[in-house]
Parts: C-alpha cells; sequence; structure tokens
C-alpha cells in the first residue's frame, strides 16, 4: 500500500482528518528545508507537499511567489530535491508531494521524472498548470511508476469536470476553497459547506481542501467539512520571518496548534 | 488537417496549460467563439467598427525609394501603422471586445508589453462601456510613460507589476492571477497570439484581416501572390495575421523576424525560435527561453513589444513543419532600420516594426528586381521616441 493510502487508511480508522502542509523546497535552503520536513512530521502534520519553485507561478499569491524567488535565488534544481527527498526519507515515513508547475518537469522528462521521484520516495505529484485534458503525455508514466498524480477541484469546477479528476487522480483530491490566488484570507468562504458536501459525494478520493487558511479556526472548520486541510502561505510566512532554530520551533508550534484544532 | 486541434494543439504545441479554476472560463470562451465566429451579424458588426473605426482597409504602399536604395526586390509596406491607435493590436481587441459584449462581461484586463495592446484594449473598454484594467511591468512603465497616461487618458487603471523581470511576461503572470479571481465578471483580452487555446486561435482569426487584404491588393497590383512575406515576431499576432491566409499558397516564403537584442551569442536576446527551446509557459507548449531546469530565462530586446520569453504556438509548429522560417535582427541593426525607413520614405515606425524592416534591408539587395517582398509595418515609431534618443545618445 502506498505511504498515502496507508496515511488516509489510518486516519479515517481514528477517524480523524489530515493535515497537510505546503512548504517551498529551498527556502531558504535546501538543507533547512530537509530538516523541516522532520520537523512537519514531528510536530503532526500527515502530508508535506513540497513547492518546486518556479520562475512564473502564476496561480500563486505575493507569499508563494516571493518564496520561490528565494529559493531560486539560493539555486534550487529540481534534481536536487529529489536528492533532498532522498536524504529525509531515511528518517521520515511521512507522505510526500511534490507541488509546482508543469515546464520544470518538462524540462527533466516525463519519463525519468516519474521513475526518479519514486525512487527518491516522492509519493505524489500536483501540477497546477496541467489540467487534465492535458494529463494524456504524463499520467502513463506517472501510473507505471506509481506515482499518484493529484489534481484540483475549484468552486468553478462543473460535473463534468469533477467527474474527469475522479476517473484519472490518485492519492486524493486536493480542492481549493477559493476563486482565486493562493494566500492567507480572512474568513472563510460561506458557500464551503455546500461545494464540499457535493465534492466529497462525488469522488472516491480523499478531499483536502486549502487555499486561503491560515488560523487553527479556519482549518478546524475546513477540515470538519473534507477529509482533510491544506495550509500552505500561512506556513511559508514563517520562513519569511524566521531562521534556524526559531524558524523550526514557531513551525513546530504552529503545525501542532493546527492539528489540534482539527483534532 | 486544419489546425488547431479541437483542444487547441498545433502539432505538439498549443494547448490549455491553465489552473482548474480557469479551465471552465475557457472552454465557455471556446464555446462563444464558436458560436459568434460564423455569426452573419458579429462578423458584421466586426467588419463595421474595422472599417468605420479602426480605418481599414489600410494601405499596402509600394517603397519605391527604399526599393531604389536596396537595388533589388520590389518593396511593399502593409501599413497598420496607420491604424486607430497606431498599430496592428486594435484589429485583436475590436474582436474581442465585441466577443466579451456578447457574453456580458462588464470588465476587460489586458496585459501588455510596449503599451500598444494596452492602448487597443482601453480604446475598445472607452468605446463599449466596459470597465478595464491594464497590467504592465514596471519597467515598460517607464520605456512608455506615454503610453501609460494615454490608457489613463481613456479610462483604464494600469496596474505596474514589479514581480519577476517586470516586463511582458510578469505582466501576462499577474493578468492570469488577476483573471484566477474575477473570473465571472472579467474578459481576459490576450494581446497576441500566444496564452492557452481558444486565444491563439481566436488573434489569429481576428488578426488574419492583414494577411486578406494584402493578398488582395498585391494581386491588385502585381497580379499574382507575394514572393515573400515578412513581419516581426514577439508573442507573433500581426506576423500570423500576415501569414496565416498565405499558408496553403506553398510559392508564398514565409520569414519571422525575433529580435536578437544584444546578440544571440550573448545570451540576451528575445529569440526563442531561433535559439530556445520547447516548454510550457502562460498556458501553452510553444518555443522558450529557459534554462536546463526549465525556469524561465530573462529576455532582452530594445523593444518593449519584442521582449518576451515565449512565442505563439503556431509559430512554434510553423518552424517545426518548415512552413515559415524565423531569423533574428539585433538591436542595432533595428536601429538601423529604424533611421532608414525614416529618411528614405518619411515613415517613422515602430522598433519591433523596425526589426522587419532590417531583415528586408539584408535580403532585398541580393534578390531580383521581379521579386516581391511584403512587410507588416506593424505600428508606429512615436512611442519609442525616448528609446531611440536614449540609444542615438541625442538629448530629447
Amino acid at each position: 500500500m502506498s505511504r498515502l493510502k496507508k496515511r488516509f487508511a489510518d486516519l479515517e480508522k481514528q477517524g480523524a482528518k489530515a493535515l497537510v502542509t505546503f512548504v517551498t523546497a529551498g527556502d531558504p535552503t535546501l538543507s533547512c528545508t530537509e530538516e523541516m520536513i522532520s520537523a512537519l512530521e514531528a510536530a503532526g502534520a500527515d502530508v508535506i507537499e513540497l513547492g518546486v519553485p518556479f520562475s512564473d507561478p502564476m496561480a500563486d499569491g505575493p507569499t508563494i511567489q516571493l518564496s520561490s524567488e528565494r529559493a531560486l535565488a539560493a539555486g534550487t534544481t529540481l534534481p536536487e530535491i529529489l536528492a533532498t527527498v532522498r536524504k529525509a526519507r531515511v528518517t521520515c515515513q511521512i507522505p510526500i508531494i511534490l507541488m509546482g508547475y508543469l515546464n520544470p518537469v518538462h524540462a527533466y522528462g516525463y519519463e525519468r521524472f516519474c521513475t526518479d521521484a519514486v525512487d527518491a520516495g516522492v509519493d505524489g505529484v500536483l501540477l497546477v498548470d496541467l489540467p487534465p485534458e492535458e494529463a494524456g503525455e504524463l499520467l502513463p508514466y506517472a501510473r507505471r511508476s506509481g506515482l499518484d498524480m493529484i489534481f484540483l477541484l475549484t468552486p468553478t469546477s462543473d460535473a463534468s469536470r469533477i467527474k474527469l479528476v475522479n476517473e484519472i487522480g490518485s492519492g486524493f483530491v486536493y480542492y481549493v476553497t477559493v476563486t482565486g490566488v493562493t494566500g492567507a484570507r480572512q474568513v472563510v468562504s460561506n458557500s464551503l459547506e455546500m461545494e464540499l458536501a457535493n465534492i466529497t459525494g462525488k469522488v472516491k478520493l480523499p478531499v483536502m481542501a486549502g487555499f486561503g487558511v491560515s488560523t487553527p479556526e479556519q482549518a478546524a472548520e475546513v477540515a470538519g467539512l473534507a477529509n482533510g486541510v491544506v495550509v500552505g502561505s500561512a506556513i511559508v510566512k514563517l520562513f519569511e520571518k524566521h531562521a534556524g532554530q526559531q524558524l523550526k520551533q514557531e513551525l513546530t508550534q504552529f503545525v501542532q496548534s493546527l492539528k489540534q484544532a482539527i483534532s | 488537417m486544419k489546425y488547431p486541434d479541437k483542444n487547441g494543439h498545433f502539432g505538439q504545441f498549443g494547448g490549455r496549460y491553465v489552473p482548474e479554476t480557469l479551465m471552465p472560463a475557457l472552454l465557455e470562451l471556446e464555446q462563444a467563439y464558436e458560436q459568434y465566429r460564423h455569426d452573419r451579424e458579429f462578423k458584421q458588426e466586426f467588419d463595421y467598427y474595422l472599417r468605420q473605426y479602426v480605418g481599414r482597409p489600410n494601405p499596402l504602399y509600394y517603397a519605391e525609394k527604399l526599393t531604389r536604395k536596396l537595388g533589388g526586390a520590389r518593396i511593399y509596406l502593409k501599413r497598420e501603422d496607420l491604424n486607430h491607435t497606431g498599430a496592428h493590436k486594435v484589429n485583436n481587441t475590436i474582436g474581442q471586445g465585441l466577443l466579451a459584449k456578447r457574453m456580458g462581461k462588464k470588465r476587460v484586463i489586458a496585459e501588455t508589453g510596449a503599451g500598444m495592446h494596452g492602448v487597443a484594449t482601453a480604446t475598445v473598454a472607452a468605446l463599449f462601456g466596459m470597465q478595464c484594467e491594464v497590467f504592465m511591468g514596471e519597467e515598460d512603465t517607464h520605456r512608455q510613460a506615454q503610453n501609460v497616461f494615454r490608457m489613463k487618458l481613456l479610462g483604464a487603471t494600469v496596474t505596474p507589476v514589479t514581480a519577476g523581470t517586470a516586463t511582458l511576461k510578469d505582466a501576462m503572470n499577474e493578468a492570469m492571477r488577476n483573471w484566477v479571481t474575477t473570473i465571472h465578471e472579467t474578459f481576459y483580452v490576450i494581446g497576441t497570439v500566444a496564452g492557452p487555446h481558444p486565444y491563439p486561435m481566436m488573434v489569429r482569426d481576428f488578426q488574419s484581416v492583414i494577411g486578406k487584404e494584402v493578398k488582395r491588393q498585391h494581386k491588385k497590383v502585381e497580379g499574382r501572390l507575394p514572393d515573400y512575406l515578412v513581419a516581426c515576431v514577439g508573442g507573433g499576432s500581426n506576423a500570423l495575421g500576415l501569414f496565416y491566409p498565405f499558408l496553403k499558397d506553398n510559392t508564398v516564403r514565409m520569414i519571422g523576424v525575433e529580435a536578437s537584442g544584444y546578440g544571440i551569442e550573448t545570451g540576451k536576446h528575445a529569440a526563442p525560435l531561433c535559439a530556445g527551446s520547447p516548454g510550457i509557459l502562460h498556458g501553452n507548449k510553444t518555443y522558450l527561453l529557459q534554462d536546463e531546469y526549465g525556469q524561465i530565462t530573462h529576455a532582452h530586446s530594445i523593444s518593449a513589444g519584442l521582449d518576451y520569453p515565449g512565442v505563439g504556438p503556431e509559430h512554434s509548429w510553423l518552424k517545426e513543419s518548415g512552413r515559415a522560417e524565423y531569423v533574428s535582427i539585433t538591436d542595432d541593426e533595428a536601429l538601423e532600420g529604424f533611421s532608414t525607413l525614416t529618411r528614405e520614405e518619411g515613415i517613422i515606425p515602430a522598433l519591433e516594426s523596425s526589426h522587419a524592416i532590417a531583415q528586408v534591408m539584408k535580403m532585398a539587395p541580393s534578390l531580383s528586381k521581379d521579386t516581391t517582398i511584403v512587410v507588416c509595418l506593424s505600428g508606429r515609431g512615436d512611442k519609442d521616441m525616448h528609446t531611440v534618443a536614449e540609444a542615438l545618445g541625442v538629448a530629447f
């Protein structure tokens, strides 16, 4: 059983919700990322989304844009991110998915990427600018190597698109809770309950909901409506303000508070 | 086979590589465009505005003096610079504006480099009574301050973009982000034959009025098809507008001119077709300037309108299929083209179009006097006075 499947099965047995946490790989350095993977696992995160930085992040708000710029300025590349996951895998069991844009994966080569990613210990991939319609080239390689392909659904997705994602996606479905870019928001949309009930009723995979979730209270509210919650920009913001041991402490505290809130 | 296919692919290029939030909007747009492109009333209205508002057809002007100076092929200029707003961009914004109106959208957004597309969008927004916001790289707002002012006069909001390289590609990122956030009320008017399907096809269709007129006009004076078509290529909308109606005319050779900036060998250029490789950016697969890890690299050109690391996917396809050829012209050569046309014909071209002129200056002398070249003079040069003065080292 894949690490993702096992984790979701365990959570279901416990009647618990999943906490999915996002950090940008290489912000500020990859050795820091390696350390933070352990810290996130220890603090109670259930899944890590490791952002692969891209020069033109068109679906991201300012927080993740700046984080990507910091990572790229530090010379972060996809091969080195895979090497970092490989190192982290020696001690960590937490499911790790790579999240980013298609072009770095295209430059790496689809077939080689799927093989190398699984080999390094990556469990899935979510490419923001790869909708199901364009996934035909990458999908066979991903399936062959056992790399889950995670797709997005949004408030604008109609029944036919939900069906499409249900058919070809694996791992989980990422529900984007807002019609917008990534980034912390003050309030959670009030139509979310209805939207998520609609989605969870229609897809067989676990549904993780995110975009804009920034406080433990919001996390609890969103997680209550889905199988889990994704927190991204609010975590990445900690990397703007802190470094070293202090960063680790702040990160641990914040993730613990999120986990506690959704339990 | 007709291109693009139903999912917007030109061979391996094109497609719809966008975040999920945009997919339903693109499908809705595609459906609306399919409905109206064959609609008689829509076509009549489009033709009406092109004729009465833009001033089409514009002339195919025989550049006799330039021809004599170069001593070879006969050179014709397609005078898109004479359009209302001063460039070919308005052909497309009229089309998309009419479509936005029919789709009930009250707000339009656009990205712009040199500002010509921004001005053309703001113009149409004023004409059709829509709200308009234009995203422009901060560096370009300085290079093209006059166009910023024009857009503001027309009632548009101009939002400078500081992210990334603060040029056209970043303006496009920001426009996409804004579109993702305001999708229900907003129509995104893309200014070139790039972006996700159906934009490359739709913009090409609206711009193909250029080539259709050339075909008729050239036939009238020369009694036959032209031998060469030459146009500058940033995203590539004026080039495709000129080329497209001639694609099946195999005797007509097509040359797209990219900007090689300081020279291809310096790495500071904007010539993805000549020196880039295929990848995915801004919703489509196409030739790009990128490093070995798939990060988009900085483009450079003296002309803001060509300063873009990608190119329309149909150009990538025409390059790969061999139907069109792509060459490049440096900043210095473009300036030479600029000065030459200004002095010889009394026509001040945009720096973008000056690249095409420079290419004609290279090829015309060695061609016979029976040969004809049609070059697309995509825009007028008023907007470039500051840049040219600076490059020539003269006070303005």
